[in-house]
């Protein structure tokens, strides 16, 4: 009955595109949260009276992720062929379209590490402070644990942005469901691939959802 | 233990300099309990924060324990800091950490190995009261059981100061009363020095031997709690003090009722001060002068330095009697002022 219902759909072509998606979207996910908290941190701890309160640092680090933020993303992985042709020798495959997915993703991901660590009682910090803590006990101790459950649901939110991001990066070349839709649904005219790729996709975005859901009410204990 | 020169701290505000604290002096000896009063924006704040270098004076000198805090900067200040802990009217508990967490993490600054932590964070929380608490987050307790969890985490490291920034203001006052034996006990059984901002009379009155009263950055009048209180001089002192005595609207009101159901005899506010309020000198009078004696209003309370409080007294009888309970009373260790008609 699925066969009939989906008579283009090639299951194996399917599941290597999934595979390829799921490839993508962790792996880039996985360093947007690295990179994404390190610059968020840099952002917090740069602002006005904070513990290296840094106006120019500060600028500069903000501008960056503005202008990486407002490119949207299809231009901006146009933007980087020559850089990831530098960096990975091809432009064709999963892993090339790594680079443009973390630099679209790290600075928005950033932007929400800065809120979540500016909703942190100052009181906190500065209690950190009066027992005589070092700026990085401060930001292992304190900063990361205590912006936890924002940090994770910000970065599900990140997470299923990237889905969207890996199906663009899917059209110029990068593999996973979106290249699938695009080129075996939509210039081939079967609309049942389209569909059965749209699918998989909602799948692969509820189950991180809720992962993220998951481990978010797991960490908060407040 | 705590010397603070003429010190100033001056903050550019949009609004331009505002003047925190300005010029002030304070010696607070080793094992005192130290109080400073202040309404919100006096700089008491900033005041106690220049203490342990939270915040660095503008101009003077701040020496805790022979450091000198307002010059010790990086790793030389956070070991001062080690010495000198704070605890804080919203507590600042990290709500990631359970209870025995939260105790730990200064002695995780400190470098303290785990097997020495564990000991002694179950040597702390059953000093402070929360034995069977240990596991819980602070989300799952009280204000007054958070509050210490604070006093717990500060005493960690064995410090030499406590620094109290109104850390009963966000309590209530039976929890308040705990908390503050609970410094006392502190205070007496290991001699720390206790130094707590407060624009409560009632903290100051119930534990503290010294204090010294701000406004608008300024120390106004300063002392032991007792000669403040029963001298007040600054009129924000004499504010606090009938803050204190438990001198309300209400007072007045049940006066004008006695002046009205009782139209002969006096009124006699007593202010009590030390160790005359553990004499029963008002049943002394009502022996040996043939008055009766009518109790109005009054407030009483002890303190480290012994009892304060005022009594407001109505005493009828023939006019020579009462002239003579009165004179009895003024010859007392009792200040008396007879309240004429409003």
């Amino acid at each position: 009955m699925f066969n009939q219902l989906f008579p283009n759909v090639d299951w194996g072509k399917m599941l290597d595109a999934t595979y390829e998606t799921i490839y993508m979207t962790a792996v880039a996910t996985v360093i947007t949260f690295i990179l994404g908290i390190l610059i968020g941190i840099v952002l917090f701890l740069t602002s006005d009276n904070q513990l290296w309160a840094n106006k120019i640092v500060h600028f500069l680090t903000g501008s960056l992720v503005n202008i990486f933020r407002s490119i949207p993303f299809i231009v901006l992985i146009i933007l980087l062929i020559p850089f990831t042709k530098f960096l990975l020798g091809t432009i064709r495959g999963a892993n090339a379209a790594l680079p443009a997915l973390i630099i679209g993703a790290a600075p928005f991901y950033a932007r929400m590490v800065l809120i979540a660590l500016r909703e942190i009682d100052k009181g906190v910090i500065e209690a950190a402070r009066s027992m005589g803590a070092k700026t990085s006990t401060i930001i292992w101790k304190v900063l990361i644990p205590e912006s936890l459950p924002a940090l994770i649901s910000g970065i599900t939110v990140t997470a299923v942005a990237l889905v969207g991001y890996t199906a663009m990066a899917g059209i110029i070349g990068a593999g996973g469901l979106g290249n699938l839709a695009f080129l075996d649904g939509f210039q081939r005219n079967r609309t049942d691939v389209t569909l059965m790729a749209t699918v998989l996709i909602l799948v692969v975005v509820f189950i991180i959802q809720y992962i993220g859901d998951f481990i978010t009410a797991r960490v908060d204990k407040r | 233990m705590i010397d603070i020169q003429n010190i100033t701290k001056v903050y550019n505000t949009k609004n331009g300099k505002l003047t925190a604290v300005d010029n002030v002096s304070l010696s607070i000896n080793k094992g005192e309990i130290y109080g400073i009063i202040g309404y919100s924006g006096a700089g008491k704040s900033t005041m106690i924060r220049l203490l342990n270098g939270l915040e660095k004076p503008t101009t003077g000198s701040v020496v805790v324990g022979g450091q000198d805090i307002a010059k010790a900067s990086g790793a030389k200040l956070r070991e001062a800091r080690q010495k000198i802990s704070m605890i804080f009217q919203h507590f600042n508990l990290l709500w990631s950490r359970t209870v025995e967490e939260n105790i730990a993490f200064p002695l995780e600054i400190a470098g303290v190995s785990k097997a020495d932590r564990e000991k002694r964070v179950e040597e702390l929380i059953e000093l402070v009261g929360l034995k069977g608490r240990g596991k819980a987050y602070p989300s799952q307790l009280s204000g007054g059981q958070k509050q210490r969890v604070g006093i717990a985490r500060a005493l960690a490291n064995n410090p030499e100061v406590l620094l109290c920034d109104e850390a009963t203001s966000a309590l209530d006052p039976e929890t308040t009363d705990s908390i503050l034996e609970l410094l006392l006990d502190i205070n007496k059984n290991i001699g720390l020095t206790i130094v707590l901002i407060t624009h409560e009379m009632h903290v100051i009155r119930k534990i503290c031997n010294r204090v010294a009263v701000m406004e608008a950055g300024k120390v106004v009048e300063q002392g032991d709690v007792l000669q403040v209180f029963q001298h007040p001089q600054a009129p924000i002192t004499k504010n606090f003090v009938s803050q204190a005595s438990g001198e309300t609207p209400e007072t007045q009101a049940s006066l004008e009722q006695i002046f009205a159901n009782y139209p002969g005899g006096k009124i006699a506010k007593l202010i009590f001060a030390g160790a005359t309020t553990e004499q029963p000198v008002i049943s002394q009078m009502i022996k040996q002068f043939d008055v009766v004696v009518n109790i109005v209003h009054g407030k009483i309370s002890n303190t480290t330095g012994g009892s304060f409080g005022t009594l407001f007294i109505h005493i009828n009888g023939e006019p020579n009697a009462v002239a003579e309970a009165l004179s009895f009373l003024a010859k007392q260790e009792i200040q008396t002022e007879v309240i004429e008609h409003v």
